[in-house]
């Protein structure tokens, strides 16, 4: 059996395909990624988006939508994918892949584009509590990015710049419009730029922080989403949470369509 | 799906006209010489009563959420209030309220009618300032305020008691000086007796939803509560919850449900956003029926916890052999009745609010709790977090949205039914069907 997720996220389309491996025991045994696909959907509306990525995704992965059991769909966009069996909330899409990477993760940390977010999971990948922001971007990765714009970096050199700075320079905006006034009036103040980016990720992690200590943080952590991306972030977030150790899992950016594929394969979404 | 018989709710036709008489007899007051006030829903509006029966009121909050609901008015009204100078961060129906009186315009038509004289209580933070401002903006109007920050109920003294007491006596004297009509003492004392009939029985139809499947639903409500937010001193709103009670005790005995797939129930926190009141619908979907608040219940409806530790309706004071024949004795038997107010308590300490929340949950049977984190009103979200600590504590689910009762700038309709998604998954349930 094959199953697929597919997570529409507000700036990408990722998909997951997940393969029956006819072995018992834990889920990570019985089930292995048959292929994964990431697209940029650019000026593509949303249900165009959809199948483009679905039908790129079935050519890298050498097969066919008939070999589809079942399609379940996440992400802000889960309820365009036409073709999906079923859909699935990016918590409990992103709790459940997260669990099945690390299986003794019980707090996830979610920080993509649009949204950073905390979740309780049990060992089950089942969701018990969350938390996330809301109308406001300071506590996600497009917080940094715009930053990274009013610093003149990319978002790679953006995160590594900030790992080579050791001060701590505090941000008292919470909003992003506010918070970049700041960071100019540091640029004017001659602050390197590997300082500010620090005191840029170090605010986004105390944001995120401040979500996941609302339903509390228990071993072991692991964080998802395109941030992990970004080692910067990972650094500050490893002190705003105050843990020794972050899980970073493999393919972070695909673990909510994971999540899906695995709810498929259940076939109770 | 559907597991119970549904029926629409009889009185609610006429709930909505008492309400749309009761904008229209404000405005018109005039045309047979009657008296014009405001104040806000919480005044002690069966003082102002003692003046005559032609004397109206327009009370602050729900004509702030009647805006609201007309997108574009209510847009106009914050604008006016924000080009006037007033910050976009203070109470939402304080801003539209304000706006209107500054757009000189009245949501049921004409210009806005300019009231006689404001009559308000203080306990939110806001509370004084809105009337202060209102005066202001209309030129001076003749303002009284009461001060009923004295504590919370479980902690009242003599002295306390004395203290808001003694000022509503005051006032009497006030609105004679102010209107130059005489006080009269039998109308203050049959409005007194009205609005503890009105709140009591309030809360006598709020105890009727502990029954499952739920009678009623909390968006349904809203549409019979506000009458006691207008005029809870008046006989028609008293008699008017009469009825209601009878066909919601009916309701029950015939196991007539608001939501005929009832498999969860969930209680909510603060005003709504009264723009988007179809997030209650949306539960539906789930199977998910929302059977009332600490708000709902309590801003209006005066509980006590009976005998068998139960939370019910106030006993009322001649139905203990009280007797209210003076002027002082009501008055002070009237303020004793408000200020065991429950949602006058959290002011004081969240963690009253949390132990009344904990009492819905266990005896209305709630599966899981919706905070509204509400930017639009600071007196009652005050505490909320410390809500949400104390009752995930205790096992119950909680989600929190963000959102504004009354500006709708700062509510994310896609988001907060993203994030009803989330809690109901969280909550094993899974979608019924969904809305057109």
């Amino acid at each position: 059996m094959i199953t697929a997720g597919i997570d529409m996220g507000s700036r990408t389309v990722k998909v997951v395909f997940l393969e029956e491996l006819k072995v018992d025991g834990a889920p990570q045994l019985r089930w292995g990624v048959k292929g994964k696909h990431i697209m940029f959907p650019e000026d593509l509306d949303p249900d165009q988006a959809a199948d483009k990525a679905f039908e790129d995704a079935l050519k890298g992965a050498g097969i066919s939508r008939d070999q589809i059991t079942r399609v379940v769909s996440t992400g802000s966009g889960r309820k365009q994918v036409k073709f999906a069996n079923a859909d699935i909330t990016e918590v409990g899409a992103g709790a459940r892949g997260a669990v099945f990477m690390c299986p003794t993760a019980k707090t996830v940390v979610d920080v993509g584009a649009e949204e950073g977010r905390g979740v309780k999971a049990n060992a089950e990948g089942k969701v018990v509590d969350f938390a996330g922001n809301e109308k406001c971007a300071a506590g996600a990765g497009a917080f940094a990015e715009s930053m990274s714009r009013a610093l003149q970096l990319s978002l790679k050199d953006f995160g590594e710049a900030s790992l080579r700075s050791d001060k701590t320079i505090p941000m008292n905006a919470q909003c992003t419009v506010f918070a970049e006034s700041e960071v100019v009036s540091l640029i004017h103040s001659a602050t390197p730029k590997e300082d500010i980016a620090k005191a840029v990720l170090d605010a986004v992690a105390s944001r995120v922080c401040a979500m996941v200590r609302r339903v509390g943080i228990e071993d072991d952590v692991i964080l998802i989403g395109g941030m992990v991306h970004n080692p910067g972030f990972v650094q500050s977030l490893k002190g705003a949470l105050g843990v020794d150790k972050v899980h970073l899992p493999d393919m972070p950016e695909y673990i909510s369509a994971l999540g899906a594929a695995l709810i498929a394969a259940d076939g109770d979404a | 799906m559907a597991n119970y018989p549904t029926e629409q709710l009889k009185c609610w036709k006429k709930a909505k006209e008492l309400r749309e008489q009761y904008y229209i007899n404000f405005a018109k007051a005039k045309e047979k010489g009657g008296l014009r006030w405001s104040g806000s829903a919480w005044a002690l509006d069966a003082i102002p009563a003692g003046l005559g029966n032609d004397v109206y009121s327009l009370t602050g909050e729900p004509y702030g959420a009647t805006i609201a609901v007309d997108k574009k008015f209510n847009k106009e009204c914050q604008d006016a209030a924000e080009s006037y100078g007033f910050a976009r961060d203070l109470c939402a129906y304080m801003r539209t309220y304000w706006g209107s009186i500054i757009l000189n315009k009245y949501p049921f038509g004409g210009e806005f009618p300019k009231p006689d004289f404001n009559f308000q209580t203080q306990i939110c933070c806001s509370h004084a300032k809105w009337y202060q401002a209102a005066s202001k903006l209309e030129h001076d109007t003749p303002t009284f305020f009461i001060d009923v920050s004295v504590g919370a109920y479980k902690d009242l003294t003599t002295e306390r008691l004395d203290y808001v007491t003694n000022q509503g006596l005051e006032a009497c004297e006030w609105l004679e000086k102010t209107t130059g009509r005489k006080f009269n003492d039998e109308l203050f004392i049959e409005a007194v007796k009205n609005e503890m009939r009105s709140t009591s029985l309030w809360a006598a139809i709020c105890a009727e939803n502990k029954a499952k499947p739920a009678p009623l639903d909390e968006k349904t409500m809203y549409s019979l509560y506000v009458l006691a937010t207008l005029s809870k001193s008046s006989k028609w709103c008293a008699d008017f919850y009469q009825e209601c009670l009878d066909e919601v005790k009916d309701r029950v005995a015939r196991g007539i449900a608001a939501v005929p797939n009832e498999r969860c129930r969930v209680m909510s926190d603060t005003q709504p956003p009264w723009g988007f009141l179809k997030v209650f619908r949306y539960l539906e979907e789930y199977g998910a029926v929302s059977v009332g608040s600490l708000y709902t219940f309590g801003l209006e409806g005066i509980w006590e916890t009976k005998p068998d530790g139960t939370w019910g309706p106030r006993t009322l004071p001649w139905e203990k052999g009280i007797e209210m024949n003076t002027r002082e004795q009501a008055m002070r038997l009237y303020c004793d009745w408000n200020l065991s107010k429950p949602q006058w308590q959290h002011f004081y300490d969240p963690r009253i609010k949390t132990e009344m929340m904990k009492t819905i949950v266990k005896e209305w049977g709630v599966d899981g709790v919706m905070l509204h984190l509400n930017r639009g009103c600071e007196g009652l979200s005050i505490g909320i977090m410390e809500n949400r600590l104390g009752l995930a504590a205790s096992g119950v689910p909680v989600m929190t949205f963000e959102g504004n009762m009354g500006d709708e700038r700062e509510f994310d309709l896609g988001r907060t039914q993203n994030r009803v998604d989330s809690f109901m998954e969280t909550l094993g349930l899974k979608r019924d069907f969904a809305h057109a």
